[in-house]
């Protein structure tokens, strides 16, 4: 058994008299996809963003690599190779591909004591990871205004992997999204997890869980209601525990069909 | 479970090819790629104003080096605060304190070297330093209150302007501060502003023929112009400067990315903060470089000067394709945005047209700025 990239143990959060999180552990394995699923308010963002360095957690400790370590900013968590894409946050749809590729990590070129963009650099590599992830772009110049929600997400992705992520928090990356792009994201995704980096990936999609999780760990109310391993559960069991069970049998009964 | 796993490429040359015949997605022209930049409405405002006064005005002068001078220091003079704001707006502030500070530089200034008896270049540096610190507080306000700077700013442009004018009376009984030009005769950091250079030229170019000599009077035998205000060195130097920096290096992807969106700046660890913090002081720097260049060649300060030069500034940079909402703009577009108001408002006046009809130009061009460049930028971004 490969040992946890990142391992989350009882993490509590308490914003005033709210209890958002009440001990919830989740481990993330080199080269997996380890399916983060809850109805709103479950206390996914607020796990998310304790495990990116956004929140401190009132209780529960942090391994990364087996070493304890407590984030205080998202830069803390980005150093140490946890990297959180945001489903609306991602990019900036007026500036370029490019720009937007390196924003906050420019190359930098120095003539004498002028220290320019490397503009060539940055659109090779820009060009070239994006290839790789299948996005065939016109040119590095392009605004990313132009590129579907889909293709946005995976030059974020993109982004992260080429930037170091060792773990790749992917905040609902597909609840926004068609049908063709969520299967290019879902193909990102995989090819991301060959790499050998573990990924994160919330949704309250079951379908879109099923499609790439290794493991699947269900949040309700602030709890984790336990994780399983991928051919373990059935995605009728997981929408039933994400949902809390019975309102939603008496549910699909009246809707006649799965929701 | 009906839903398989999408199957990994197998080639990555055959998705390419796939990707690449998307039948939905037109070719684009050449031309009409070259068109997609900021700066296209404020070259086809160009060539229009000068085509339009190259026919109306061409017999009056305003293409003779005088003229051409003339039309030159009154874009320069656009151009300088233009620049300061064109890199704001892009980082997604307003600046509307421009104008005030413009008229409480100069009384700084004015009543440190004539009324208190300071050298000149030791006035200069400390409106300088009043200035920055005045942005950096405009800014810092800005950050820490989360107010729009709309608002931040306009309370500054009644507070300098009431500082300015209280100031002037109480220490000297009068809004206007004269001999300015006779304390600065021979200041080393004066001439920066109010000199002019390249004489030389200009008695070379009249000596061939080329521009014209006074022919009576106590100048005659002198070219009729001396040198290029330092005051278009200035202008062309803020331009070049601003250029480089928001297209070219690091810090101008920061300016962009902060204006673009301030939280996916933040998140991947652009200091959006002190990205707008500095925006405001350079654009409190330049305000100060417009009021040092006139009171030097005016030789005197006016606690009313300065009035509206915010909104031309605004003005400018937005006939020079940048977005009010941030995030997009070109310095070399609200370069041109100034020398369009520069050319008109001269060209008005050589024309023989009545000057109140420039206010009509500016919100007629202003408006059709803007329709403008919406419509560029949904080409840009893709919607519709």
């Amino acid at each position: 058994m490969t040992k946890p990239l990142i391992e989350l143990i009882d993490i509590e959060k308490h914003f005033g008299p709210v209890i958002a999180l009440a001990g919830v552990s989740v481990s993330v394995l080199p080269g997996e996809c380890h399916c983060l699923l809850g109805d709103n308010g479950a206390g996914k963002s607020t796990f998310i963003k304790t495990m990116s360095g956004v929140h401190k957690p009132t209780r529960g400790r942090i391994l990364i690599d087996g070493q304890e370590v407590a984030f205080s900013s998202p830069r803390d968590a980005m150093a140490a190779g946890v990297a959180t894409v945001y489903q609306d946050l991602a990019m900036i749809p007026l500036m370029s591909v490019a720009r937007n590729f390196w924003m906050g990590r420019e190359p930098i070129r120095k003539f004498g004591p002028i220290k320019l963009f490397d503009f060539e650099r940055a659109n090779a590599i820009t060009m070239e990871e994006m290839a790789k992830m299948g996005i065939r772009l016109r040119s590095p110049d392009q605004a990313v205004g132009t590129l579907s929600g889909g293709e946005r997400q995976t030059v974020a992705i993109a982004r992260a992997v080429y930037f170091g992520a060792k773990v790749l928090i992917l905040d609902e990356p597909t609840s926004a999204l068609g049908v063709r792009q969520t299967a290019n994201v879902l193909a990102t995704i995989d090819k991301v997890r060959k790499n050998g980096i573990g990924i994160v990936f919330i949704t309250h999609n079951v379908r879109h869980a099923m499609a790439v999780g290794d493991r699947f760990t269900v949040l309700n109310r602030g709890r984790t209601l336990g994780t399983a391993k991928r051919g373990e559960i059935k995605a009728e069991e997981l929408q039933d525990m994400m949902a809390g069970g019975q309102e939603l049998a008496a549910l699909e009964g009246s809707l006649g069909g799965t929701v | 479970m009906t839903y398989s796993q999408p199957q990994p490429q197998q080639n990555g040359a055959a998705s390419v090819v796939e990707l690449a015949k998307d039948e939905r997605i037109k070719e684009m022209p050449a031309w009409r790629k070259a068109l997609i930049r900021p700066e296209l409405g404020a070259i086809c405002g160009t060539i229009i104003v000068f085509a339009f006064f190259l026919v109306v005005a061409r017999g009056t002068g305003m293409f003779a080096p005088q003229g051409i001078l003339n039309w030159g220091v009154v874009s320069a003079q656009f151009a300088i605060i233009a620049v300061g704001a064109c890199l704001l707006m892009i980082a997604g502030e307003f600046d509307l304190s421009v104008g005030s500070m413009i008229g409480f530089a100069g009384i700084v200034i004015a009543l440190m070297s004539v009324t208190w008896g300071y050298p000149v270049w030791l006035a200069i540096i400390v409106a300088f330093a009043i200035a920055l610190a005045v942005g950096a507080l405009n800014g810092y306000l800005v950050i820490k209150t989360g107010l729009p700077s709309f608002i931040v700013t306009l309370a500054f442009l009644y507070v300098l302007r009431g500082l300015t004018i209280y100031g002037a009376i109480a220490t000297t009984r009068q809004t206007i501060i004269g001999g300015v030009a006779e304390v600065a005769q021979g200041d080393p950091l004066a001439w920066l502003f109010g000199g002019k250079i390249l004489g030389f030229l200009f008695v070379w170019l009249a000596d061939i023929g080329l521009i014209g000599k006074f022919v009576a009077g106590p100048k005659a035998g002198q070219p009729v112009i001396d040198g290029i205000p330092m005051l278009i060195i200035w202008a062309l130097a803020l331009i070049a400067f601003a250029h480089v920096l928001l297209t070219r290096t690091r810090f101008g992807n920061w300016i962009f990315a902060s204006g673009g969106d301030a939280q996916a700046a933040r998140y991947v660890g652009v200091p959006v903060n002190r990205v707008k913090i500095l925006m405001f002081m350079f654009s409190a720097f330049c305000a100060t470089v417009f009021a040092t260049c006139q009171v030097m060649e005016f030789g005197s300060a006016a606690a009313d000067r300065g009035l509206l030069k915010e909104f031309e500034a605004i003005i400018s940079v937005v006939i020079g394709g940048a977005l009010l909402t941030g995030g997009y703009g070109s310095v070399i577009g609200a370069a041109l945005g100034a020398l369009i108001f520069g050319v008109v408002q001269q060209g008005l006046f050589f024309a023989g047209v009545e000057s109140s009809l420039f206010r009509v130009f500016l919100g007629v061009i202003l408006l059709m700025a803007v329709i403008l460049n919406t419509y560029i930028r949904r080409m840009i971004t893709g919607e519709r």
